[in-house]
């Protein structure tokens, strides 16, 4: 038995993803934007475990398996494209790359 | 007696329909593949007696039919089939339904029976023409589109037929559409009904809200309780389309101009039946005329149009614009008939001026044949020696109209006089009277120009009589022209007790009074030829024409120029319309409408200009409107859910 | 106070703090490691609600495999490189710290109106642990996998397979003879 109600966690998980979204707004190195993603997918997988756990079933954790895949794919794209920018400015920095604009 | 049971009489008046209409398109669609086809190469031009076989199945319909109603009692010569629905909106129910009856069986006889002949006429004259089955296709769509408009037992159906035969008017007009003057004609004639048409929709339209139905015995039997005014305004703005079609003032503008088609056109069209629509119609829905005060304005426009017509013909010398100007003032006369109540003598001119019409037109066309197409009658002379046949014939259609005992025209014309004095309408009567010397004089002048004294032709050209399919039409009209005042012999009165049950009877003077208006119009008749043979066929005819021109000089001119009525209707309708369109091309289209549409455009270049500015290229400023966005919108859920 | 109330007390205090951590850290390699950190604590926090199989995959995959990638990029990329703390977009920071804690407000605010978030109510422990019991965690997922989410799972694979060859065409150094190659191909679109 659990004692710990769903909603601490529930409370834990948007405490993560609000930081996740201001990390990933306020920093400007790409990888670590990538990873303030990654943080906020995590996030939301707690969230799935929790409904799961609030639902008494399952489904919630396969979920949180497609998200997992999801985000390794999007984070394997990701990376590739840093570093092929990377090859072309030698930097990271997002904010170099602006050249799409009015 | 029945002779038919019920559902035949449906099957055969929606027949006499069928067969031109389906004719009509077969040809328009295949005519030059059946041309070009095996039976084509075989018999040249079987198109066309396809389509006279179409016209000639409608009218042995039409005899049957005929010959069903004379079989049975009077009150039961009327026979409503309904052929299928149409529209039928809420209580608003229109059909496709025929009304059979005296009045629309003498419409559909002469609508076929002269079609006929003038179908067979056509085969000849228009037998070296590129178009050849259109023009059949375009006839039998006219016939199929008449025979709609007399059968119709609601206003809505016989509108049908009205702009139907409009149609077919405007594409046989511009049938030589090659000729800018024939196209031109075309449109001015299209144009010109749709003034009428559209005064005519509107009548339609008061109708249907004042009765409720547009059923033509609806119509006649609530038209005593509609009230006077309102029955005015309808039969006015009926009588407006009417004066468009049938070419009376101040809407008869096109009649001349529409000349330029094929002359079987002018002669079925122009003279015979189209533009009897108008009088037919009149008489259709007479109770609404009688219910108001409209058949004044009837009888007046008429005489006017007459005395009009006749003044204008009297000076033309194009052969076929004498005879439109004559056909004006014939239809003249049938609304004058109608004006004073005669709606059966209007309906019996109709009938004879049908058939010497036609026949004159026919002539006319066969001297264009022999002569290369020459219309100027000041080139011709002494015709009948060479063409003896259409001399012949043209002299009974001459005859007849100029009201020459016992000829056709004398009964029917003699009947309207007749009627208008027992009204004791003097003045639309000595107008009658007056054009009927008028048209004896001009009539007179036509025919002795052109066939009698001596021969006299363009130069180069041989002149022949007409081929046997023209004379196989002329001669039986010829015959028509002559003895077709039978069929209303004064004392028998045939016609007019056939058409009682539908148009009510006509009243003409008793005692010796008919026999006196009777002497008058033949002594009319007589000062008009004895005039024109005094100013053309003798010896010192050069000199006194000179005299009489310098005496009249004014009115000859005017009359000539015809009477300046297309330059008024220029300046006053049609120079404003084009400065209106003018106005509207480069004022309302070109500044503000366009304008408009440009300010759009610039304001969007401006704000695009200015809102462009938003897009960074910075992919954190991005993120962070996606954010505002997310925040916002769970933002309105948040408010609504609490 | 429970042992189970402890340990989500150190996970929750762990999680939270490793995540504000790696707002402040200007190397890029610490922020990694304390995202293993928060990791770490997240995969305790599915244990103890009894996502058995879920949270080893955390481990696993996440803290494991992915972080290496990145750690692998970051290396490649220069470790040597710290961010600059100038923000050149000067409404950026206090706009997104002010958004996203309205955010994570309204998060709080709609969670905590479904269920009461001080109480333990709202829980269906039970039912979930006899599933874990019979047939078991790892069972009961493999079962949903391959039968109701069958589609989505191939879909997934399909996605993987994808990733794999679209990284390999963008991170593959062009040789001086496909430069050429490309650039004739190039030529001869235009001219067509």
């Amino acid at each position: 038995m659990n004692s710990v109600g769903p909603g601490y966690y529930l409370l834990l998980s948007a405490l993560m993803f609000t930081v996740g979204v201001i990390g990933a707004l306020v920093r400007r190195n790409a990888i670590v934007i990538f990873m303030f993603i990654e943080l906020m997918l995590n996030a939301v997988n707690l969230a799935f475990v929790t409904f799961a756990r609030m639902h008494g079933e399952v489904v919630g954790q396969v979920i949180v398996f497609f998200v997992l895949v999801v985000a390794a794919a999007e984070v394997v794209v990701g990376l590739a494209i840093i570093l092929v920018i990377f090859r072309q400015r030698a930097s990271a920095n997002v904010d170099d790359v602006n050249l799409l604009k009015w | 007696m029945e002779l038919i049971p019920g559902n035949d009489i449906k099957v055969l008046a929606a027949t006499t329909i069928y067969f031109p209409l389906i004719t009509a398109f077969i040809l328009l669609f295949f005519g030059k593949r059946l041309e070009a086809g095996r039976l084509g190469k075989r018999v040249k031009g079987w198109t066309g007696w396809l389509a006279t076989f179409a016209i000639a199945r409608s009218f042995a319909g039409a005899v049957v039919l005929f010959f069903e109603l004379i079989s049975r009692p009077e009150h039961e010569r009327a026979i409503a089939v309904k052929v299928f629905d149409w529209i039928k909106v809420g209580g608003f129910d229109v059909s496709f339904d025929l009304l059979v009856d005296p009045l629309s069986v003498v419409m559909l006889l002469v609508v076929t029976g002269v079609g006929t002949l003038i179908h067979i006429y056509s085969t000849g004259y228009m037998h070296d023409d590129e178009r050849y089955s259109r023009f059949f296709a375009y006839m039998n769509l006219f016939v199929a589109s008449m025979l709609v408009l007399v059968l119709a037992n609601n206003v809505l159906l016989l509108y049908v037929g009205w702009e139907g035969v409009g149609l077919c008017s405007y594409l046989l007009i511009g049938f030589w559409f090659e000729k800018p003057a024939a196209a031109n004609a075309a449109k001015k004639a299209f144009i010109v009904n749709r003034i009428g048409d559209f005064a005519f929709l509107l009548g339609i339209f008061l109708l249907s809200s004042t009765v409720g139905s547009l059923a033509m015995g609806q119509i006649n039997a609530q038209a005593g309780a509609m009230g006077a005014a309102t029955a005015t305004t309808i039969s006015l703005l009926l009588f407006a389309g009417a004066t468009g079609k049938s070419a009376q003032i101040p809407l008869y503008v096109w009649l001349p101009d529409a000349m330029e088609g094929p002359t079987p056109v002018s002669a079925l069209i122009h003279a015979a039946t189209m533009v009897t629509a108008g009088v037919y119609m009149v008489a259709r829905l007479s109770p609404v005329f009688e219910a108001g005060d409209a058949l004044v304005v009837v009888g007046w426009i008429g005489a006017l149009t007459a005395l009009w017509g006749a003044f204008m013909a009297a000076t033309e010398y194009d052969i076929k614009r004498v005879l439109a100007y004559s056909t004006m003032s014939q239809l003249g006369y049938m609304f004058l008939a109608h004006g004073v109540h005669a709606y059966s003598a209007g309906i019996f001119h109709l009938v004879t001026h049908a058939f010497f019409k036609a026949l004159m037109f026919l002539g006319a066309g066969a001297v264009m044949h022999a002569l290369a197409g020459e219309t100027d009658m000041r080139k011709m002379g002494g015709l009948r020696k060479v063409m003896p046949i259409t001399g012949w014939t043209f002299m009974a259609g001459w005859l007849a109209i100029c009201g020459v005992i016992p000829f056709a025209g004398f009964f029917s014309k003699d009947a309207i006089l007749a009627s208008a004095w027992h009204e004791h309408q003097y003045a639309l009567w000595s107008i009658g009277v007056l054009t009927a010397a008028l048209t004896a004089f001009y009539m007179s002048r036509l025919y002795l120009r052109v066939f009698e004294g001596k021969l006299k032709v363009p130069e180069g050209v041989h002149a022949h009589d007409a081929p046997w399919t023209m004379a196989a039409a002329l001669v039986p009209l010829a015959v028509l022209a002559v003895v077709g005042g039978v069929i209303n012999l004064p004392g028998t009165l045939t016609l007019e007790h056939f058409l009682e049950p539908v148009v009510g009877a006509s009243h003409v003077p008793e005692g010796i009074t008919p026999w006196i208006l009777a002497g008058a119009a033949l002594a009319v008749a007589a000062v008009g030829i004895l005039l024109a043979r005094a100013l053309y066929m003798t010896r010192s005819s050069n000199v006194r024409r000179r005299e009489l021109y310098q005496r009249t000089r004014p009115l000859v001119d005017a009359a000539r120029n015809k009477f300046y009525v297309d330059e008024f209707y220029g300046r006053v309708i049609v120079m404003p319309g084009k400065r209106l369109a003018q106005f509207a091309a480069t004022v309302v289209d070109a500044k503000i409408i366009d304008g408009f549409l440009t300010g759009i455009g610039r304001a969007t270049a401006g704000f695009s200009e200015g809102f462009r500015r938003v897009q960074t290229g910075y992919v954190r400023s991005y993120a962070l409107v996606f954010l505002f966005g997310a925040v916002a919108i769970l933002s309105i859920l948040v408010l609504r859910v609490s | 106070m429970t042992w189970e109330q402890l340990i989500f007390g150190v996970v929750f205090v762990v999680a939270l703090g490793s995540s504000m951590a790696m707002l402040f850290m200007r190397n890029a390699v610490h922020v990694a490691l304390y995202l293993v950190a928060a990791q770490m604590a997240l995969a305790l926090a599915f244990l103890l609600q009894g996502a058995f199989f879920i949270a080893a995959v955390q481990i696993i995959v996440y803290a494991g495999a992915i972080m290496v990638l990145f750690l692998f990029v970051i290396m490649l990329l220069g470790v040597d490189k710290q961010e600059a703390l100038i923000e050149p977009l000067p409404a950026q920071r206090p706009l997104a710290i002010g958004l996203g804690v309205l955010l994570a407000a309204e998060i709080i605010y709609v969670a905590g109106k479904g269920l009461e978030l001080v109480t333990g109510a709202g829980a269906n422990s039970a039912a979930l642990n006899e599933i874990n019991q019979n047939p078991g965690n790892v069972k009961a997922l493999a079962r949903l996998l391959f039968s109701s989410y069958l589609l989505p799972f191939e879909a997934t694979s399909i996605l993987l397979v994808v990733a794999i060859v679209g990284v390999m065409v963008l991170a593959r150094r062009m040789s001086a003879s496909d430069l050429v190659r490309a650039s004739k191909n190039d030529e001869t679109l235009e001219a067509a």
